[in-house]
């Protein structure tokens, strides 16, 4: 699934690792930054007032 | 593959980031209340006549800290108005619009979360009857007793009436009421803890036997 993305990026076996790494970092914080907060109200689980 | 990393990730980050987040926000809204220390007197005099009641703020303000010694010596809460995700997500204990303000005839209603978002209610179910719950405003301590406990089902909003289940009544007393999720991770119902208001005292005037060990 993510061979596309291993052959399109640039130079050796090392740097293409480190790419990768940096990548999945910065899919995880706009996850926990933007993602994650905008799906939260729609779980079944954080409702806490009586209304 | 992808999805359940994702759904992993998520768990992580409710379980988890959310707690440090809204930890650090709520600890940072304390502190930046910027009140005075609390002072020690020997034997700070409880008063029971009419306290102070503030006026309700704008949407968002922080006007009061909690304190149950209950749940540890340190443990301390901004009460922040309003009862949105703005409010219970980040600072934590949010007051309903409407209800009684601390000391305040009526039913001082809030709200928090139970588990996620700093938990400022994680313990509630160790709270027995008589312990106290010690609101501050910057000027004025009001200390309520627990005098009873409750799961009812979400819609029940009789629960923060000011007089609890009775939502025609004219209230006489001074009630506090808590309101969280129940059973935990879970929202089918609420979890809810009134208490009624013992004495109260100038902030200048002392600090409550409540905060001191003492009950």
């Amino acid at each position: 699934m993510y061979g596309w993305l291993w052959r399109a990026l640039p130079g050796p076996t090392p740097v293409r690792a480190l790419l990768v790494a940096v990548l999945a970092l910065g899919v995880v914080a706009a996850c926990f930054t933007w993602v994650f907060p905008a799906i939260a109200p729609l779980m079944p689980f954080n409702d806490i007032t009586v209304d | 593959m992808t999805l359940g990393v994702l759904i992993g990730l998520f768990v992580v980050w409710q379980l988890w980031w959310t707690d440090v987040a809204a930890g650090q926000e709520q600890a940072q809204a304390v502190a930046d209340l910027g009140w005075e220390e609390p002072v020690t007197v020997p034997e700070p005099v409880e008063r029971t006549d009419a306290p102070p009641v503030l006026e309700e703020p704008e949407e968002l303000t922080t006007f009061a800290t909690l304190q149950v010694p209950r749940w540890g010596e340190d443990y301390v809460q901004p009460i922040t108005q309003g009862v949105g995700q703005d409010v219970l997500d980040h600072l934590g204990v949010g007051h309903y619009p409407g209800t009684a303000m601390p000391g305040g005839v009526g039913n001082h209603a809030v709200a928090a979360h139970r588990v996620t978002y700093g938990k400022p209610f994680n313990r509630v179910a160790e709270l027995e009857l008589g312990d106290p719950l010690v609101v501050r405003t910057e000027d004025t301590w009001y200390v309520y007793r627990v005098t009873s406990t409750e799961i009812v089902l979400p819609h029940q909003v009789e629960v923060i009436a000011p007089v609890p289940g009775e939502p025609e009544a004219v209230p006489t007393e001074r009630r506090m009421t808590l309101t969280t999720c129940h059973p935990m991770f879970s929202a089918e119902e609420r979890f809810i803890v009134h208490a009624e208001l013992d004495h109260w005292m100038p902030v200048a005037d002392g600090t409550p036997a409540a905060l001191d060990g003492g009950a």
